[in-house]
Parts: structure tokens; C-alpha cells; sequence
């Protein structure tokens, strides 16, 4: 996919939803699917370009989520700087996360343990301190006025979200046509090939951390306004960390479309899982638990992946019907 | 006679109870081919690991370019100047031919199209230019060692550490990358090659030196070498200089 | 305060709790140690251990203990199965995709526990969980007596098996050489399931070990596969002796500071260390670098 221009196409496809349907049932379920595009694709920048898979991902989502509500509520913040300081609040931790982390050369299931760590930490630390209002969580007082980034119908949010998805998606895009992208893939591929080459592995990944944690945390921030609560569970929750790696996967790590796809993936077998069992707790993830096994053993490109396959296919089979003419 | 560019002074590395290398002293002069040899296990690969910066010596020092940079780690060390080639080949796998020599050609060129264009240089000048868009690991051995080298070559070296590249390819294609290794040398840049195919190290290398057990055992041109006593001691094992001569003497 | 009287009674209930954490860690540490893969299900699995001992326990009547050997070969099963035909078929053989199928497997499995029985805490009451032993001026809990003499007994067993039997020295084999196994007419795949197997195995004994003192949840194995992921990096990735040693170091520790800083230090505490361990050892004192 060369250039901007397919994110452009798809955005602007995805903008033009609102003419065909308003309904608030559809619209919610489009919001909450971008949310999670968002999510995952920052998650896809550090596990699908870099290759450094975290199971915390939680730990960005919550401190965007729990620094928006918490700088409005007690602080008096306006809430779109709220949502600004989510944002560097996140890139914040994860620099802190990666520094610690890919300093003390930390890869694989090493590193993947000690974020699924971090994310645990902070999600016991919001549950008791007073701050993050304990076992309790946080309300974001009602306030239907845009300039307090809240608004009477779910269309606005709509089109925040998307426009939020389709700056990641540019941004992932810039990326991978730089050399800091070129660099990101080599670290994935080959540490010790990229050294020789003059790749500074340890501030590849610190860098690709905190641009992913931002990202995230963006997620998060967009989240809290959205639903106007935040718990510790809801915000450094496993729910999270998985649904920020399984879109990416589901839809192809190391593309810049995949967590969209998947997102959307995702949201559909969530909805499904509801439609079976109501509220019940649990099913849910047994669902995406079991999906990601199934795509990591037979789809382990993800859909992205399938689709090159498939075009593959179709390519062989055109260029063997041109041989053959050739040669009749 | 100038400073050497490279000079690995009394150097030894210990792993754990292993001496792996024993006060090993070698220099590369400036646009020189120098050969390092000796048998399996001697040592060679951990020294060309600890020169460019992949491992640290229990003892010693590198200068390099007259300063000393021991210890520093690899992706300094390429950024001066020094590049390596891996003994078992280390392609980025995921990625195509152009890629992966594009990842070296922006060590000096920021911008995307201007990597891509070096790679493509460089490719053809190491006879790659066919394969450009395969992926890497689609390639034959002689492919990957050409692509090993065209990365390392990417990054403009002034000092190219060969780590048997000739290894596991046939005596043709010994044949055709013999003149490209001339070719990077002749264009001013130093070559150390670890290599056991003797035919190479005759007709390219300039200086010799043989490492045996972990310590230089002698050095000298490949002429000298060849008639060395203790270097057909340290590959044939002990008598064997003994034994040839005698049986020279005898037939 | 540093009197005997408080101190002994102290480090030998530590020696117990820690005996669990040994038993589990054993079980991660022998996967890390032939398989090379850290196992994210670890947990989840000996949650359904336990639950399966509190089930055998609510609906038949069996006493842990005698549960035990009924699950134990019931869980070894299990694990041969999911290393034999989940795990590794789905993971072609490639690092990244074990991690993330051991972390579906934990997901489904806790999930599925979740689902079907809700998030209640259980306990079951036996009638001699608050019986004490007597050990010089020391009481010591029955139950966690059993625990400590269990582990040494398993322990013992699990030498005897490595040592002296042709699987158990095939272990060996593809632990230390893979590719030179594979090449003497090993079955690595049979072998991956067969420590897999064992490692769960030993999950299954801890559960039943626990359940008279504990409670069960669908969470309940993690704050124990956490210390347990805590001792086996402190003691060596893939050393059984490190596991062991480590799992009673911990436990002791825990008692102890449990004695001068109280409970509260929590769950907090037990994470902290996890991460520091993490960034500052993670060879440990016996194993290999990370």
C-alpha cells in the first residue's frame, strides 16, 4: 500500500456511514469498533512493526483514560487539554516502561511478563488509592457542550473517532516509509544484524513504545469521555490488554489497515457473544481467547495476510493462463 | 610506516572457564586484504565478535583508526566505520533483497528513496541486482553470503570484517566472489577475512596470520604460512610437519 | 522480637507456603527448561486444578489427598494434550506464537472457569484442616505438614524419574540438544508433551495440597504463578533446584516479612519484586541468560 492516499479513500467511505444510517445502536457499535482500532493500532507499531509483543497495553489505555477524568474532576482541566495531557501522560509511562525495560534487554516472553506486570500494578494501585477513586472509579460530570468535549448525540463522536483513527493510520503510514520504520522492521526481523548495521536497538524500541503508548492512551482518553466512567478494572483491566493485541493480530500485525479490520472483527464476536448469553461474565474473552489461537495457527498474517494470499492466487493463475496463451 | 587502521593489541577472552582467545595481537593495514586463519574452534569468530563490539575482552585493547575503542558496542562501531558479516548468514527474513541493504544504506541517508537508490548500488555491484525484490530468504546460500556482504558494504565501511563468506558455496562460486572481494579492497577499504578455503587466502590476502588454540601462532605472508612448520602442526596435528618432510625426503 | 519462639514457628510455616510455590514453579521451570517457553497458561491451570479438587470434593466426597490421585494423572493428560495438540502444532515453532497461544489458552480456560461458575469464592471444610502437629515448641497446621513432605516426596520421585528412566533421560536429551535428540530417534513432540504433562501434573498436586487451607476462585492461581514465575526467575530459568530452593526462599520470606511488616504489603509487594527481579536478574542465580 503505497501512500496516503487508500487511508484517505477508506476514511472518507467510512465518513460517508452517517448519510445511510443515524441509528444510535449502529453508530455506538462504530465508535466503540474505532476505539479499539485506535487502541490496537498503537499496540500493532511496537508488536507488529517492532515485534516486542506487550500483554499490558492496559497500562497506557487506563493512565489516558484515568488522566483526563482526574485532571476534570479535580482539577478543573478543560476537557480537550484533558484529553491532550491523556495523551502525553501515556507516552509518559511508556517511555518510563520501555526505558526500564529494553535497558535491562528484555525481549520476548521476558518482556511481555513485565508489562502484563506494569498493567497488574497500576490496576491494584487505582483500585485502592483515593485518587483514582478507589473501588469506586470515576464520573466525569455531564456537561453536553462541545467545548467540554461531550455532546447530545453519538454522530460527533463518530466523527472524532475516526479522525483520531485516521491520524494513527497516517502516522503508522509516515512510519513505515521512514528510516526509523526501516529500523523498527529490523529490529524485529534480526537484533543482532540490525547492531551491525548501525541501529540503535535500545532507543528503536523506546521510541517505538512511547509513540505506541500515546496512541493507546489517545484510546483511552477517548474512552472516558465517551462513557463518562472509569474503574480500575475498566481501565488497567486484561480486557483490554487482549483486545489491543488481538485486533492487530486478527487483522494483520505489521500492516497499517490490520487493527481496523480486526477491530471490526472483534467487535462482531463481542456482539455475537452477547446476543448468546446476555451479560454474562466471561464468554466474551473465551471467544477471543479461542480466535486467537485459531489465527495464530492457521492465519498467522491475519487477514491482511489472507488477502495477499488470496491475490497470490489470483496472480499465479493469470500468469500461468498468459504462459499457456503464449505458448498456444 | 603509517599506523595500522586496525590493531588488536594482547587481547583475551575468557568465558567462564574457557580461554578462548590468549593474548591474540593482529593489525589490518589500511586498504590491505588480511587473512585470518587456523582451525575450528581457534578463536577467530570471537575476536572479529569482540572488534566489532559484539563482545567485550577479559583483556586487551582495539585501536582503531588510532583510537582506542574497546568496548564499544556494535552500532557505534558501524557508525565509525566498521562492519561484520555473520559466519552463519543473519538475513532479515521478512523482508525482500532491496530491503534488507536498504536498512544499511540509512545509516548516511535519512530519507526512504535515497536508501532504496543506495541499496540498489550496491546490490549490482555485488551481482544481486536481479534479486532485488525477492524475499530474502528465498535465496541460495551464494545469495544470502552476497546479500551479507552487499549489507555490510551498505554502510560505507572503512574496515570490512569477512567472517567465511566463501563458506558452503562450490568452487565456481569461490571463483566469481573472489574478484568482488578484490574489487571492495582495490576501492580503499581494509578487509580482514576469516576464511578455511586456502585457494582464496593465497591469491587475496596480502598478510596472514594464524590463530591456533586461542593464541597467534605466526604470521607473515601467504607464502610464509603455507611452509610454516606450526601452522601445518595446528591444522594437520602434532608430527604432521615431521611427517612431510619425511615423506618428502623419501618420494 | 527475633525470638525463637516467634522466629521458629515463623520459618517453618514459611518452609510450607513455600513448598506450594516450589511445587508450581517446578512445574514452570521443567517447561522453560526443555521446551523453552515460558508458559502464560501456568496459571489458569492450576485455577482449573483446583477447581476440579473442590469439584471432586462437593459432588463425590473425595478428600484432596485422595483426589490427587485421580487428578494428577487426569492433569498430566491434560497438559500432554494441549502441548501435543494446541500448543505446538499451532505455534509453528515460532517464539512469537507460542506466547500468544499459552495467553489464549490462559484467557480461555480463566474465562471459561469465569463462565461457569461465576466469581464466587469457595472454601471447602475439612475436618482436620485446623488440626496441629507438634514440633518442638512449634504448632504446626496438618495440612501444610502434608504440603511440606509432599513436595520432598514428589521431588524425590521426579530425580528417581530423570535419572533412571529412558523418558526421563530423554527429557534430558532434548532439553540439553534438541536438533541432536531429534537426530538419536527422539520424539521431541512426544517428549514437549510429555513435560508439559508432567509440569501440569505437578499443578494438579499443589491444588490438592492447597485446597484444605485456601480458597477457590477463577483468579486464585494467579498470586500463586506469580510468586511462582517470581522464584523461577530468581533461581535459574530451567534449574529444578533453583525452583525448589527458590519456591522455600520465597516462602520463608514472605512469612517473615509477613511477621515484621504485616499483610499488608499485599499483592503490591509480591508484583514489585516480580518486576525488579525481572530487570535486574533475569539469568537468575542457576539458569541460562535470558
Amino acid at each position: 500500500m503505497k501512500g496516503v492516499s487508500p487511508i484517505l479513500v477508506v476514511i472518507a467511505l467510512l465518513a460517508l456511514v452517517p448519510i445511510v444510517t443515524t441509528s444510535p445502536v449502529v453508530l455506538n457499535f462504530l465508535v466503540t469498533t474505532l476505539m479499539i482500532a485506535l487502541v490496537g493500532q498503537g499496540w500493532n507499531l511496537l508488536g507488529g512493526y517492532g515485534g516486542q509483543y506487550s500483554f499490558g497495553h492496559a497500562a497506557f489505555f487506563g493512565t489516558g483514560a484515568y488522566a483526563t477524568a482526574i485532571l476534570q474532576l479535580r482539577y478543573g482541566v478543560n476537557a480537550w487539554l484533558g484529553f491532550a495531557a491523556a495523551i502525553a501522560a501515556g507516552a509518559l509511562v511508556g517511555a518510563i516502561i520501555g526505558a526500564m525495560s529494553f535497558r535491562a534487554g528484555l525481549k520476548g516472553s521476558y518482556f511481555a511478563l513485565v508489562t502484563l506486570a506494569f498493567a497488574e500494578v497500576l490496576r491494584i494501585v487505582a483500585s485502592v488509592a483515593p485518587v483514582t477513586g478507589a473501588g469506586v472509579g470515576l464520573l466525569i460530570k455531564l456537561d453536553l457542550r462541545p467545548e467540554a468535549f461531550q455532546f447530545q448525540s453519538r454522530l460527533p463522536f463518530y466523527f472524532i473517532a475516526l479522525a483520531l483513527v485516521a491520524a494513527s493510520l497516517i502516522v503508522v503510514r509516515l512510519i513505515e516509509d521512514s528510516r526509523f520504520g526501516a529500523y523498527l522492521v529490523a529490529v524485529r526481523e534480526n537484533e543482532e544484524a540490525a547492531k551491525a548495521l548501525g541501529v540503535n536497538v535500545v532507543v528503536v524500541k523506546f521510541t517505538a513504545m512511547s509513540v505506541s503508548a500515546a496512541i493507546t492512551a489517545a484510546g483511552g482518553g477517548f474512552y472516558a469521555q465517551y462513557f463518562l466512567f472509569v474503574d480500575s478494572g475498566i481501565a488497567y483491566g486484561p480486557w483490554i490488554s487482549i483486545e489491543a493485541l488481538l485486533a492487530p493480530i486478527i487483522g494483520g500485525a505489521g500492516t497499517v489497515f490490520g487493527p481496523l479490520l480486526g477491530a471490526l472483527v472483534v467487535k462482531v464476536l463481542g456482539e455475537i457473544a452477547k446476543l448468546l448469553t446476555g451479560d454474562a461474565p466471561g464468554l466474551d474473552l473465551i471467544i477471543y481467547g479461542g480466535v486467537l489461537i485459531l489465527v495464530v495457527a492457521f492465519a498467522p498474517r491475519g487477514i491482511a495476510g489472507l488477502i495477499v494470499s488470496v491475490r497470490g492466487v489470483f496472480q499465479k493463475a493469470r500468469d500461468t493462463a498468459a504462459l499457456e496463451r503464449s505458448r498456444g | 610506516m603509517a599506523e595500522p587502521l586496525l590493531h588488536v593489541d594482547n587481547v583475551s577472552k575468557r568465558f567462564g572457564g574457557l580461554l578462548a582467545v590468549d593474548k591474540a595481537s593482529f593489525t589490518a593495514e589500511a586498504g590491505r586484504i588480511t587473512a585470518l586463519i587456523g582451525p575450528n574452534g581457534a578463536g577467530k569468530t570471537t575476536l572479529f565478535s569482540i572488534v566489532s563490539g559484539f563482545a567485550a575482552p577479559t583483556e586487551g585493547r582495539i585501536r582503531y583508526q588510532g583510537a582506542d575503542i574497546t568496548g564499544q558496542p556494535p552500532h557505534k562501531l558501524a557508525r565509525q566505520g566498521i562492519a561484520r558479516t555473520f559466519q552463519i548468514t543473519q538475513p532479515f527474513a521478512g523482508l525482500t533483497v532491496r530491503e534488507n541493504i536498504a536498512v544499511g544504506s540509512h545509516l548516511f541517508r535519512p530519507r526512504r528513496i535515497d536508501a532504496l537508490a543506495a541499496a540498489r548500488a550496491v546490490a549490482e555491484a555485488v551481482d544481486l541486482g536481479d534479486a532485488l525484490d525477492q524475499p530474502a530468504i528465498s535465496l541460495t546460500v551464494a545469495g544470502r553470503k552476497r546479500l551479507e556482504l552487499a549489507r555490510a558494504l551498505a554502510i560505507e565501511p572503512r574496515l570490512l570484517l569477512l567472517d567465511e563468506v566463501l563458506a558452503g558455496l562450490n568452487p565456481s562460486e569461490v571463483r566469481d566472489m573472489m574478484p568482488v572481494i578484490r574489487a571492495i579492497a582495490n576501492r580503499g577499504v581494509t578487509v580482514v577475512m576469516i576464511e578455511h578455503i586456502m585457494q582464496a587466502v593465497m591469491s587475496l590476502a596480502e598478510q596472514v596470520f594464524v590463530l591456533s588454540e586461542g593464541r597467534i601462532i605466526a604470521q607473515g605472508t601467504p607464502h610464509d604460512i603455507a611452509a610454516d612448520p606450526r601452522v601445518i602442526e595446528a591444522y594437520l596435528g602434532h608430527g604432521a610437519a615431521q611427517r612431510m618432510t619425511a615423506g618428502a625426503a623419501h618420494g | 522480637m527475633l525470638s525463637p519462639v516467634i522466629l521458629v514457628p515463623a520459618l517453618l510455616n514459611g518452609l510450607m507456603t513455600g513448598a506450594i510455590y516450589a511445587l508450581v514453579a517446578l512445574g514452570l521451570t521443567l517447561i522453560y527448561g526443555v521446551l523453552h517457553i515460558i508458559n502464560f497458561a501456568h496459571g489458569a491451570l492450576l485455577t482449573a486444578a483446583m477447581f476440579a479438587a473442590f469439584f471432586a470434593h462437593k459432588l463425590f466426597g473425595l478428600d484432596p489427598y485422595v483426589a490427587a490421585a485421580g487428578l494428577t494423572p487426569l492433569f498430566f493428560f491434560i497438559g500432554y494434550g494441549l502441548q501435543r495438540y494446541v500448543i505446538g502444532p499451532a505455534a509453528h515453532g515460532e517464539d512469537r506464537n507460542i506466547l500468544l497461544v499459552t495467553l489464549g489458552l490462559a484467557v480461555v480456560i480463566e474465562n471459561t472457569l469465569l463462565y461457569a461458575f461465576r466469581a464466587d469464592t469457595r472454601t471447602i471444610n475439612l475436618p482436620y484442616a485446623f488440626e496441629v502437629v507438634e514440633f518442638g515448641n512449634a504448632f504446626l497446621a496438618k495440612p501444610r505438614v502434608i504440603a511440606f513432605g509432599t513436595m520432598v516426596g514428589v521431588a524425590l520421585v521426579l530425580w528417581l524419574l530423570m535419572r533412571f528412566t529412558d523418558t526421563g533421560k530423554a527429557i534430558r536429551a532434548v532439553a540439553k540438544e534438541k536438533l541432536g535428540a531429534e537426530l538419536s530417534g527422539i520424539d521431541v513432540a512426544h517428549i514437549y508433551a510429555v513435560t508439559f504433562g508432567i509440569g501440569t501434573a505437578c499443578l494438579a498436586i499443589a491444588a490438592c495440597l492447597l485446597l484444605p487451607t485456601y480458597y477457590v476462585n477463577p483468579h486464585a492461581g494467579n498470586a500463586f504463578v506469580l510468586v511462582a514465575f517470581t522464584v523461577v526467575v530468581l533461581g535459574g530459568m530451567g534449574s529444578v533446584m533453583g525452583a525448589l530452593l527458590g519456591g522455600l526462599f520465597v516462602g520463608v520470606v514472605e512469612s517473615l516479612s509477613g511477621l515484621y511488616l504485616g499483610e499488608s504489603l499485599g499483592q503490591i509487594g509480591i508484583f514489585v519484586m516480580f518486576i525488579l527481579v525481572l530487570l535486574l536478574r533475569p539469568s537468575g542465580m542457576f539458569g541460562e541468560r535470558a
